[in-house]
């Protein structure tokens, strides 16, 4: 499940149009679709089906209020990949470090 | 440099930048001289040349065995080298990429950029690394949304 989790998750950040509107409710917080369709750059059905795919990869969650939805953000839902960033942009930052001082002393 | 790019098919790539005040042809050397790759990568029995395996081995620690097994796929002399990266090979959970080191001359010296590649959106495992809170992850977020392009 968790594997069908993170795959969902790297789809549903892949696509330029999703990360804008989830970076928005990252920002500004909860906000209706009506609020990220007036600067969301696509119609209003097109927001609704993004926020669809945020919404499986569990990076945002929804809220009804009569006939309104609000969205917000679920930043949690990003661990694996900052973890995944951390693990290796770590890994090759330390080989560097030590590739440099190698070179130092390949000098001499 | 540090950056993380998700391609269109869900696999990712890490990339690493850094120049270096000396030569390209002696940074290819540190590259690819077993003795050499000992001091600053782990230990191994690379050999820079195309088709050749080779393993890197190091302490085993949470997660994984301690063994890298590569397959060279790429040698251009002081300019590309480019070797598959298998992590748990003998496992289920198989974790491959693909290592590709690029040197361009500079002015200074040389520019080494570093890519790894090809790993699939299900490889948990390698996710395996620092516990992030929620503080440093709401801090850190716009900072993370510029990178991921």
């Amino acid at each position: 499940m968790r594997t069908a989790a993170s795959a969902t998750l790297f789809k549903a950040l892949g696509d330029p149009t999703r990360r804008a509107l989830f970076e928005r409710l990252s920002r500004d917080g909860e906000l209706n679709v009506r609020v990220l369709t007036d600067q969301a750059g696509v119609s209003q059905p097109a927001v609704s089906k993004h926020l669809g795919v945020l919404k499986q990869a569990g990076l945002v969650r929804h809220r009804r209020d009569g006939r309104e939805t609000f969205y917000c953000a679920e930043p949690k839902a990003l661990a694996p990949l900052v973890d995944w960033m951390g693990y290796y942009g770590a890994f090759w930052q330390e080989r560097f470090d030590k590739l440099e001082d190698l070179l130092k002393r390949m000098d001499q | 440099m540090n950056a993380i790019a998700v391609a269109a098919d869900n696999t990712r790539s890490v990339i690493i930048e850094r120049e270096f005040p000396h030569p390209p042809e002696k940074v290819w050397r540190a590259l690819t001289q077993r003795e050499l790759l000992n001091d600053w990568m782990m230990p191994n029995d690379f050999q820079a040349v195309v088709g050749h395996r080779f393993e890197f081995r190091t302490q085993p620690v949470a997660n994984w065995d301690g063994v890298v097994a590569g397959e060279v796929l790429e040698v251009q002399p002081h300019t590309r080298l480019a070797y598959r990266w298998g992590v748990g090979a003998d496992s289920p959970g198989a974790i491959i990429s693909v290592v590709t080191l690029t040197l361009t001359p500079t002015a200074k010296g040389t520019h080494l950029r570093l890519e790894q590649s090809g790993f699939r959106p299900d490889q948990e495992r390698n996710y395996q690394g620092a516990n992030y809170g929620w503080q440093r992850f709401l801090g850190g977020l716009e900072k993370l949304l510029a990178r991921i392009e």
